[in-house]
């Protein structure tokens, strides 16, 4: 059987109220449904290591070329952080750059969220550390579904400020995933890069039907599929030895061209599920945020879905794919950049290991003073 | 669904995906060489063909597959043999 869902049979059902107000875009530009979880953006962040590797450094250590990465993937270069930095650092800078821009200290958040699928270590948790430099003694946690990570972490950020478990909410993507690349493998290792991104969420006013926050959204996951893109070694399973070193069990395994055909089908019925259940045709999209995986799952999802590329950003060529950070990175970015203002339909939608898949239509709100430009965590620090 | 039919709707889906001139996807095409399709389009193009004609091709019926002839094999022996 198929794994991923075809169009109108997803697997994972909406939540119950946004089923009950579901309808076909038919109704385009005439109804939205109301904002369900309200959720407002205090501030945006982001946060890059300084060493960029272009696909031309990568030629000369494994057999490829710029002209095979970019037609591929679309990726030019990525960054990667020096020997001894983690997540975490990538992480904290974000995070700072993000209270700034919302005009709070450490001290104003309650919750701190952090989505990554590549901790520090595997005890304790990145929060941990993130909450350690931030001098926080908040709720503190670490969210893990891969490149849906920040989604998950979204709407579970949403759910909390509306339900009164939170009051302000830090959420962070961040990732170094260039220590998990096979040096030798020249499939996966020009595709992911190192970075991080972080919003400081509020719950903003009650919903409504055009107060910011979620109106729709989707999280599942097509587990028959999770063994298609992994780390084999260095947990409860395999633990890390000799063996597992020796047969690079610590390094990201990945089937491709399934992980592909999959992320262009789910990604595809999750948007129209969403779409669909906040009554919005594809031209009420101001922008549509996919997570960065390839540029051609992209490609063949926007066209799909009845998006443009001006709809749609993209900023995948200069730092491939940074799973749980991409989506907020390329968000940031976004707002930098004036793309998106307050008012506006945005689409997120994200989609990796697992297979996991988030997606949500939101109307966007945002307080901070104007996102900067990424922050850089210098080689030598 | 004769051969025909299927041929004519497997360079429908060829030149929607592949981006190619109708005239240039015959059965002796090659995927690579003539119709400038890679790994990644070549994945797009069963994806096509899955939903045109409600089939399920996995990825290791693939391997092998180098020319439209071949995917129009895979494709007709999926078929239902009375449609």
């Amino acid at each position: 059987m198929k794994a991923s869902p075809s169009p109108g049979c997803g697997r994972s059902d909406l939540h119950p109220r946004v089923t009950v107000v579901a309808r076909e875009p038919a109704a385009r530009g005439t109804y939205v449904a109301p904002t369900r979880l309200p959720v407002r953006f205090g501030g945006l962040g982001a946060a890059l290591p300084e060493q960029r590797v272009t696909n031309a450094d990568l030629a000369k250590r494994v057999d490829t070329s710029d002209e095979w990465i970019v037609e591929r993937t679309g990726i030019r270069e990525r960054r990667v952080v020096a020997a001894g930095q983690g997540t975490s650092d990538l992480a904290v800078l974000a995070a700072r750059a993000a209270l700034t821009d919302a005009g709070l200290a450490a001290a104003d958040i309650d919750t701190l969220l952090v989505t990554t699928c590549t901790p520090d270590q595997p005890l304790p948790s990145t929060a941990s550390f993130v909450a350690r430099a931030l001098e926080v003694r908040c709720q503190s946690v670490d969210l893990v579904a891969a490149c849906a990570g920040w989604v998950y972490g979204l709407v579970n950020a949403a759910s909390m400020l509306s339900s009164g478990v939170s009051t302000t909410t830090l959420l962070v993507g961040a990732e170094v995933l260039s220590t998990w690349m096979d040096p030798a493998d020249r499939t996966t290792l020009p595709l992911f890069g190192d970075g991080a991104a972080a919003a400081v969420l509020t719950g903003g006013t009650a919903a409504g039907p055009d107060s910011p926050g979620l109106i729709s959204w989707d999280l599942g996951i097509d587990a028959e599929a999770c063994d298609l893109l992994g780390v084999p070694a260095g947990g409860s399973r395999r633990p890390s030895s000799a063996a597992t070193l020796a047969d690079g069990g610590h390094y990201m395994k990945m089937q491709g061209q399934e992980v592909f055909r999959r992320a262009v089908r789910a990604v595809e019925a999750s948007c129209r599920k969403v779409l669909g259940a906040g009554g919005v045709g594809a031209a009420d999209i101001a922008l549509f945020v996919p997570h960065q995986a390839n540029a051609r799952i992209v490609d063949a999802i926007v066209p799909r879905l009845g998006l443009s590329a001006d709809q749609t950003m993209m900023n995948i060529e200069r730092y491939g794919n940074t799973s749980a950070a991409s989506i907020p990175l390329a968000l940031c970015e976004a707002a930098a950049a004036g793309r998106v203002s307050d008012g506006d339909l945005v689409l997120v939608a994200g989609f990796g290991a697992g297979m996991t898949w988030g997606t949500a239509l939101l109307r966007w709100g945002y307080d901070g003073s104007g996102p900067s430009s990424p922050r850089t965590l210098p080689a030598d620090l | 669904m004769d051969r025909n039919e299927a041929f004519a709707q497997l360079r429908e889906a060829a030149v929607e995906v592949l981006h190619v001139d109708a005239s240039a996807v015959t059965e002796d095409a090659r995927f690579k060489e003539d119709l400038d399709a890679d790994s990644l389009a070549l994945i797009e193009f069963v994806m096509a063909l899955e939903e045109r004609f409600d089939i399920s091709v996995p990825e290791e019926e693939l391997d092998g597959v180098t020319r439209v002839g071949q995917a129009l094999d895979l494709v007709m022996a999926k078929l239902p043999a009375s449609a």
